[in-house]
């Protein structure tokens, strides 16, 4: 029994991880909470509905199809919005701001033009359980899980050993700085707007493969947020760590002592460690420099 | 003294000759000016954000609701008890988050507005779970918002050009700076954050006496980003132009009905363009005043020339020099 809650935690988790790292990513390097980023994930989650339900392609190519949908829209939103705002030099709270109004409208577009109803791929997805001792374990959880871990492999790869991971990380510790040396800084940026909306239109598939697709499950964007605060705003290691966390605590409370207090739990929880450790259990403590 | 407010409201409506519907829109338009009013203390003169500001004024909602059902309590002082007790809260709140930074005190009000919501439904005994608390006496009317919503105005008002308001107009535009000059940062952005959720909890005390009938769910965390939402198109650091922002996002939906399923992307877009185009909102830090009104005004033809002129690119520089008024 707790193998199986254990699993199904790890799993919710990866996918928690997926839009956390993102989120992570863009604050590292733009110092503002991106809101809007949930919405990627939903995005991409409907380009996949799209492409398998209405065009009828094989499922992979529609999966495929989200993902990239989620890396266009969050590209789409940088280029569109967020450069020109801070071309304009105004403070990071007006990137959030917008990052909000980006979230509002993407998700009321598509409640209009898919409607509020929930819909599910129209792939038969595998439904089996396996049993292992007297614990009965999703097959479904398990591609999941195995596919956020090959993914996040991957990303921790990009980020610490390709040339485009050097930039990202030069100009998260001081941007000026790399520009000054040479660094490409708003097409790395793109760039990475790019991997963070790919990122989450992994999550947004494999989210609706897992329960379904509908206008407001963007809101898992707000889970993810809570996880890559609890591992440091700004950390990727933190961010997977956070969401993992997360994952299973909030399969547990749900499995054990309720679920209707399952959300109480990871705010409360949130709360506590922030004001244990104000920057996370990764972050970094900066200091204000007059 | 609910009937005779009521009494009194209805000589005045139909002296002014105000139905029923007309009465409802004006109701909600006061509810939302107060929250309004608050967040805007807090996000556009203090510029901190609290996307908690549902949970205030769910919680003086649910403190007036069971003040006056259980307690038999007099309306007005049930209203008085539950901004306060939401101004207690968020002075605790604010006591041990408002030494985060930036984008950590801001997800503890996030946490904190979720974590009220949450609880609320679980409270089945005291709150009445996500069935919702109902037989709310009708104290909000129409009057009695609008005078209401005219006190806030003179608190707030007053509150922004004291010697308080000036600290928190200091410590929005330099934090390390107010404190070099002696100002205690900490210590005045709870005062803007209790003050914003007095507020809060105010609007959401008339809120439950105009409904009669209260759901944990009507204050989420979409309540908080449409409050947020209205105060950055009123103009952060104008608290006329949130009253504007207030009625037009009240308004708007009314007159538009067609519209209304496009209330909120419509709200989005509004508050993209504005943060790409004019940062500072619809009227920037500047507070309406009649005599600029009127000479905008007779200045319209010349500004529209000049605005126009600003828009296709020409004459750059004099456009600049030139613009002084409407604006």
């Amino acid at each position: 029994m707790l193998l199986q809650q254990l699993i199904t935690g790890i799993s919710v988790g990866g996918i928690f991880a997926l839009l956390a790292t993102g989120y992570s990513l863009i604050y590292s390097l733009l110092d503002f909470s991106n809101w809007s980023h949930g919405e990627f994930a939903m995005v991409g989650a409907y380009v996949a509905i799209v492409f398998s339900n209405l065009l009828g392609l094989p499922f992979l190519v529609a999966a495929a199809a989200g993902v990239a949908g989620g890396a266009a829209i969050s590209f789409l939103c940088e280029r569109t919005t967020y450069r020109r705002i801070r071309s304009n030099g105004a403070p990071n709270m007006f990137l959030m701001i917008a990052a909000m109004g980006l979230s509002n409208v993407l998700q009321q577009a598509a409640n209009l033009i898919f409607s509020g109803q929930y819909r599910s791929y129209a792939f038969r997805l595998p439904v089996t359980t396996i049993q292992i001792g007297n614990s009965y374990i999703g097959v479904l959880d398990i591609i999941s899980l195995c596919i956020t871990a090959v993914v996040l492999v991957l990303l921790i790869y990009i980020i610490n050993k390709t040339k485009f991971g050097l930039n990202v990380r030069a100009i998260a510790s001081n941007s000026y700085a790399a520009r000054v040396l040479g660094v490409r800084v708003d097409r790395t940026i793109a760039m990475v707007f790019l991997l963070a909306g790919s990122l989450a239109g992994v999550a947004g598939v494999l989210y609706g493969m897992k329960y379904n697709v509908f206008p407001t499950m963007g809101n898992v964007g707000l889970k993810a947020f809570i996880a890559s605060v609890i591992g440091g705003l700004g950390s990727v290691p933190g961010a997977i760590v956070g969401a993992v966390l997360l994952g299973i605590i909030e399969t547990l409370v749900s499995a054990y002592i309720s679920s209707s207090l399952r959300d109480f739990f990871s705010f409360a929880l949130l709360i506590v460690l922030l004001l244990v450790k104000p920057s996370g259990l990764f972050g970094v403590d900066v200091q204000d420099k007059a | 003294m609910i009937e005779l407010f009521s009494q009194i409201n209805g000589a005045v409506s139909s002296f002014f000759q105000i139905n029923t519907y007309l009465q409802g829109v004006i109701i909600m338009m006061c509810i939302n000016i107060i929250a309004v009013l608050g967040m805007s203390v807090l996000t556009g003169f203090t510029r901190l954000f609290s996307f908690g500001n549902a949970g205030f004024m769910s919680i003086g909602a649910y403190t007036a609701a069971i003040l006056t059902v259980q307690f038999k309590v007099n309306f007005i002082f049930a209203i008085i008890a539950g901004a306060l007790f939401a101004g207690f809260i968020a002075y605790l709140l604010g006591s041990i988050t408002l030494k985060l930074k930036g984008d950590y005190f801001l997800i503890t009000c996030l946490g904190f507005g979720e974590c009220v919501r949450v609880l609320f439904n679980y409270m089945k005994g005291t709150t009445g779970g996500s069935a919702g608390y109902p037989g709310i006496p009708p104290y909000s009317t129409m009057l009695f918002c609008v005078i209401c919503t005219v006190l806030a105005f003179f608190i707030a008002w007053r509150f922004i050009h004291s010697k308080y308001g000036r600290n928190l107009t200091s410590i929005r535009e330099n934090e390390m700076a107010a404190e070099a000059v002696g100002i205690n940062a900490f210590r005045f952005k709870r005062m803007s954050f209790t003050f914003s959720a007095i507020y809060a909890g105010w609007a959401g005390a008339l809120y439950a006496g105009y409904l009669m009938y209260i759901v944990p769910n009507s204050f989420n965390l979409a309540k908080s980003c449409e409050l947020i939402t209205t105060t950055v198109i009123g103009g952060l650091g104008s608290l006329t132009g949130s009253v504007f922002g207030a009625i037009i996002v009240t308004v708007l939906p009314e007159a538009f009905r067609a519209l209304a399923n496009y209330r909120m992307l419509l709200y989005g877009l509004a508050v993209i363009l504005i943060i790409m185009f004019r940062p500072s909102g619809l009227y920037g830090y500047k507070e309406f005043s009649l005599k600029r009104f009127i000479k905008g005004i007779i200045n319209l033809p010349q500004n529209a020339k000049l605005f126009w002129e600003r828009i296709t690119g020409k004459n750059k520089i004099k456009a600049n020099k030139g613009d002084n008024g409407n604006d």
